[in-house]
């Protein structure tokens, strides 16, 4: 028989506000131990909380980054269990009435994952073990969280990872948090069952707990998938039960089954007031919410000539997509602004996260002016990259390299003869480079630079010179 | 004694008649010898409160005039945070607890150079009717000591009134301001909720509790309500004071003012409790008040309601007590869980472990509806009863508690026939109203009966004042002065 997967999740985002939910301690990460605390965030006796009004505002930004309906009303409540990293033994949560309910993500494929609701909680504090000994940390203790609970919508490790991505993507776009799965700021708790493909009922589902990596969570999938088929196929039952990843031994183990499932006691903070989100308020915080990725996506796709590749490439980080829609104001070839984007900024930026960062030399000004001279054929094409190049290398404007007498550029001609010329008049760094010794060439490169007062691209000078020398 | 004690002392100060330093010292002996019998006080703080003396006495010196509470010695129940000053709740599960931060009340008054003589005893966790649940023992009555001083405001109740305080504040989650001050014969005013901050107080039950003055006489319940009754934005559920200082209208003609008496209030009263309350009907017609009869058939449903919505919030903010951070721990354990458990069975005497499990009961998967959230709703009907009333009267008038200080050792022996007794405080907790209690006579033992005039939502100055014309029509008629404590 064939099986498919049916999954939901439950993803807890620590919002980037700078105080805490209840108190005004910094939310830092990291930090010496219980030195981001105060009487209020452990909870000392006497003690009340005040909710940071930031924190609904990021949830509510979320709701409306995600589709979700926003409840002008709302209430805190206690969650009520025993853990030594929960200083009062309950977490204040949002049970019966959440700040956002009924949205969803799109993926690419179109399908909506549906998202049940979005609701405001506090982080606990965190368990140390050494020694022998366990301590606590309530560093964290207090951190605003928001989780967002999804239907069991998902269907594939496939579609799992592109929701958590595009959750990721569009918390970070609209500045709520930085989503950091290894410094826990973005933790998934994964719903999983199985049923025979073509089958309507849900199966029994099990829950693997505090997922903070997408590999993990793909990996941690397909062994829970294949572990239910295989208990079913030989017979078995899928039991209700919490569950554990090792990451280590790629498998899952048991936490607590159903019989040991908590009873939280819910019921209503009287510690807190009323949450009241006006529709001004709501309306103001919608004109916060910036163009989406995926909006932005089909517009540069439709609008401005850009392949799918690309438009995902500029599209996929805030702040290179506002660069780019900076650079392209009045430019008649926005794919222009998008090549030299991909190609010779994105050369420069080697991880995501530098990406992410997005922090160029240049400004998007920078590159907006040097587009508009190449439109207007100012700019010869053999010196197009290297403009750029050296405006990187700089920071300095277009005009620092290409005077009025310089717009048509040199001619292929002139450049070969500077080429040659370099190689000749340096027999002996050419003799080192070729002996091993790399950075002989920068000479080589020196001399062209020299010889062409500073116009040339040093770069496709080198790869030139190493071309000639071959 | 129409004459507030507090302006009584804060003149002498300013006239130099006695100094701060000498009134203060006149308090700590008498606690000294008086404390033995009373049991009122549970920590002593005669440093801190001759420090302040100090400072008082040198502004006197200066020639500066003292703010109303300024040099006045008086306490603060043992749930009440005081940074650097031990705060137990009168549990074994504080022992050791000395808190790093003060309630925003204290922090108002020790900046008004308030004298702490010290912090007074209560029912443990507040949980009690007769303070007797407290880990240090009873406090006592101050007119009769086989008599209890109530509950749980015992102790600041007893040291009023067996001055050894001039004034202290006490909280009243069902009626522990109120019920002591009646049963120690003195003045006790449960503020609305949300009139005085909570911050810094020791939850029982957050919903319910409220900080308020207990105190000789009426003026001086004004005077500190006004002192304490400010917005604190530490607590969300604050609203301070609404309207004027209400020492200004305390003394303000009653003539025309409709005093409602509720029928149910009086079922099961005891005679000369009841007869108490219809002399005082008679004084307030002569005052020129009107009195109005009717119905608050909601009221049979506060008991139940009361116990169910206080324990389920105990149950949740007792929870904190582990022993993991600060507090008693257990001595010997295996793992964290058999230590939070050892702590816990060892550290909370029987009353507060009967009320978490029944708090727990009432939250539970599967009981949720039936009781808390039945409860809740009742909550709601009692609150629009008590809303209709005040269309038709301005002050209710009530039995405090149904009798007198019960003998030692009664409460304890039955805890539901004592929940019982809370009959007549717990309704003005449960729709968040003011309410105060008055001394109005004795019965045949010569133990204080108290009456208890309720207000609408934030008409704190509508009771004092009917509070005050009452006191300062029966003058000494109803007054008895214990033979404790000093008597400058």
């Amino acid at each position: 028989m064939k099986y498919e997967m049916v999954a939901g999740f439950e993803t807890h985002i620590e919002l980037a506000t700078n105080t805490k939910i209840f108190c005004s301690c910094t939310t830092e990460f990291g930090g010496e131990s219980n030195t981001h605390c105060c009487p209020i965030c452990i909870g000392l006796p006497g003690t009340l909380p005040k909710i940071n009004r930031q924190a609904v505002k990021y949830a509510v930004m979320a709701g409306l980054a995600t589709n979700c309906e926003i409840a002008n009303i709302s209430k805190m409540d206690r969650k009520n269990y025993c853990y030594p990293d929960l200083p009062k033994a309950y977490q204040i949560s949002q049970y019966d009435k959440p700040i956002c309910e009924h949205g969803y993500v799109e993926l690419s494929s179109g399908k909506k994952i549906r998202l049940t609701r979005i609701h405001i909680e506090e982080d606990a504090g965190k368990l140390i073990h050494k020694r022998g000994d366990t301590y606590v940390d309530y560093n964290r203790g207090g951190v605003p969280l928001i989780e967002i609970v999804s239907e069991p919508d998902i269907r594939s490790v496939e579609e799992a990872k592109e929701y958590v991505e595009k959750l990721q993507q569009v918390m970070r776009y609209i500045g709520i948090s930085d989503c950091k799965m290894q410094e826990g700021s973005m933790r998934c708790d994964v719903n999983i069952s199985v049923r025979p493909v073509g089958s309507e009922e849900y199966g029994t589902r099990t829950e693997i707990k505090n997922m903070n990596s997408i590999t993990f969570i793909g990996k941690a999938m397909e062994y829970e998938f294949a572990r239910q088929v295989d208990l079913i196929e030989s017979g078995g039952r899928v039991e209700q039960e919490t569950l554990r990843y090792d990451d280590v031994t790629n498998t899952t183990s048991s936490m607590r089954g159903k019989e040991d499932a908590h009873d939280y006691r819910y019921f209503r903070d009287p510690d807190l007031v009323t949450i009241h989100v006006t529709d001004d308020e709501i309306d103001e915080l919608r004109a916060k919410i910036p163009e989406l990725p995926a909006v932005k996506k089909q517009r540069y796709v439709s609008e401005l000539g850009l392949n799918e590749k690309d438009a995902q490439n500029i599209s996929k980080y805030r702040k290179i997509a506002e660069f780019f829609e900076e650079a392209i104001i009045g430019v008649k070839t926005p794919k222009t602004v998008a090549n030299f984007i991909i190609g010779q900024i994105f050369r420069r930026l080697e991880t995501e996260a530098d990406k992410e960062e997005f922090a160029t030399a240049i400004t998007a000004q920078q590159l907006n002016e040097l587009v508009k001279l190449i439109d207007a054929g100012k700019v010869k094409n053999n010196l197009e990259k290297s403009t750029l190049e050296k405006m990187l290398y700089t920071g300095k404007s277009v005009n620092d390299f290409i005077s009025e007498s310089d717009m048509a550029g040199r001619d292929d001609a002139a450049l070969t003869e500077l080429w040659q010329r370099a190689v000749e008049n340096n027999p002996n760094a050419i003799a080192d480079y070729k002996n091993g010794k790399q950075k002989a060439i920068k000479a080589v490169v020196g001399f062209i630079m020299k010889e062409s007062r500073g116009r040339a691209d040093a770069a496709a000078a080198e790869a030139k010179i190493l071309q000639l020398i071959k | 004694m129409a004459e507030g004690k507090i302006k009584h002392y804060s003149d002498m100060l300013q006239k130099k008649e006695i100094s701060c330093t000498e009134l203060t010292e006149a308090f700590l002996s008498n606690i000294e010898s008086a404390n033995k019998d009373l049991n009122a006080y549970v920590t002593v703080t005669a440093d801190t409160a001759l420090n302040t003396a100090k400072a008082v006495d040198k502004k006197l010196s200066l020639g500066e005039m003292l703010a109303p509470l300024e040099g006045i010695p008086m306490t603060l129940k043992d749930n009440i945070s005081t940074k650097g000053i031990p705060t137990t709740c009168c549990s074994k599960i504080l022992e050791g607890y000395t808190p790093i931060f003060n309630a925003t009340v204290w922090e108002i008054l020790s900046a008004n150079n308030a004298v702490l003589l010290g912090k007074t005893n209560m029912d443990e966790f507040a949980m009690g009717s007769s303070c007797e649940t407290s880990c240090f023992g009873g406090a006592t009555n101050p007119h009769n000591i086989n008599h209890v001083a109530g509950g749980s405001s015992g102790g600041v109740a007893s040291a009023v009134g067996g001055n050894i305080a001039v004034y202290g504040l006490g909280s009243d989650t069902g009626g522990s301001i109120r019920q002591p001050a009646s049963f120690c014969g003195i003045v006790g005013l449960k503020p609305s909720y949300g009139a005085v901050s909570r911050f810094g107080l020791i939850a029982y039950a957050s919903s319910l509790d409220q900080i308020g003055p207990v105190t000789s006489t009426v003026e001086d319940a004004a005077i500190v309500y006004d002192a304490i009754s400010a917005y604190d934005k530490m607590d969300s559920t604050s609203q301070g004071r609404r309207g004027e200082p209400t020492a200004l209208s305390i003394k303000n003609d009653i003539k025309g003012m409709k005093i409602g008496i509720a029928r149910e209030y009086l079922d099961g009263v005891r005679d000369d409790v009841k007869l108490s309350i219809e002399k005082a009907c008679e004084v307030y017609k002569s005052l020129g008040a009107e009195i109005v009869y009717f119905n608050l058939p909601a009221l049979k449903y506060a008991l139940p309601v009361y116990y169910i919505l206080a324990c389920a919030e105990a149950s949740s903010n007792l929870g904190r007590y582990d022993g993991i951070r600060y507090g008693y721990r257990t001595s010997s354990y295996k793992d964290v869980n058999e230590m939070i458990c050892k702590t816990r069975s060892e550290g909370f005497g029987d009353e507060v472990k009967r009320r978490i499990l029944l708090g727990t009961y009432v939250l539970s998967a599967g009981y949720y509806d039936a009781y808390y959230k039945k409860a809740q709703n009742l909550r709601g009907s009692i609150l629009n009863a008590f809303k209709d009333a005040f269309k038709n009267c301005d002050v209710i008038l009530a039995p405090t508690v149904p009798m007198t200080a019960f003998e030692k050792g009664n409460a304890i022996s039955d805890p539901i026939e004592t929940y019982l007794t809370d009959i007549c405080t717990v309704p003005v907790n449960i729709a968040g109203l003011p309410g105060i209690s008055i001394p109005c006579g004795c019965d045949a033992n010569g133990l204080p009966i108290g009456m208890q005039l309720i207000g609408n939502t934030f008409c704190e100055s509508t009771i004092l004042n009917a509070a005050w014309q009452y006191e300062n029509a029966v003058g000494s008629e109803v007054f008895k002065e214990s033979p404790y404590g000093v008597k400058i």
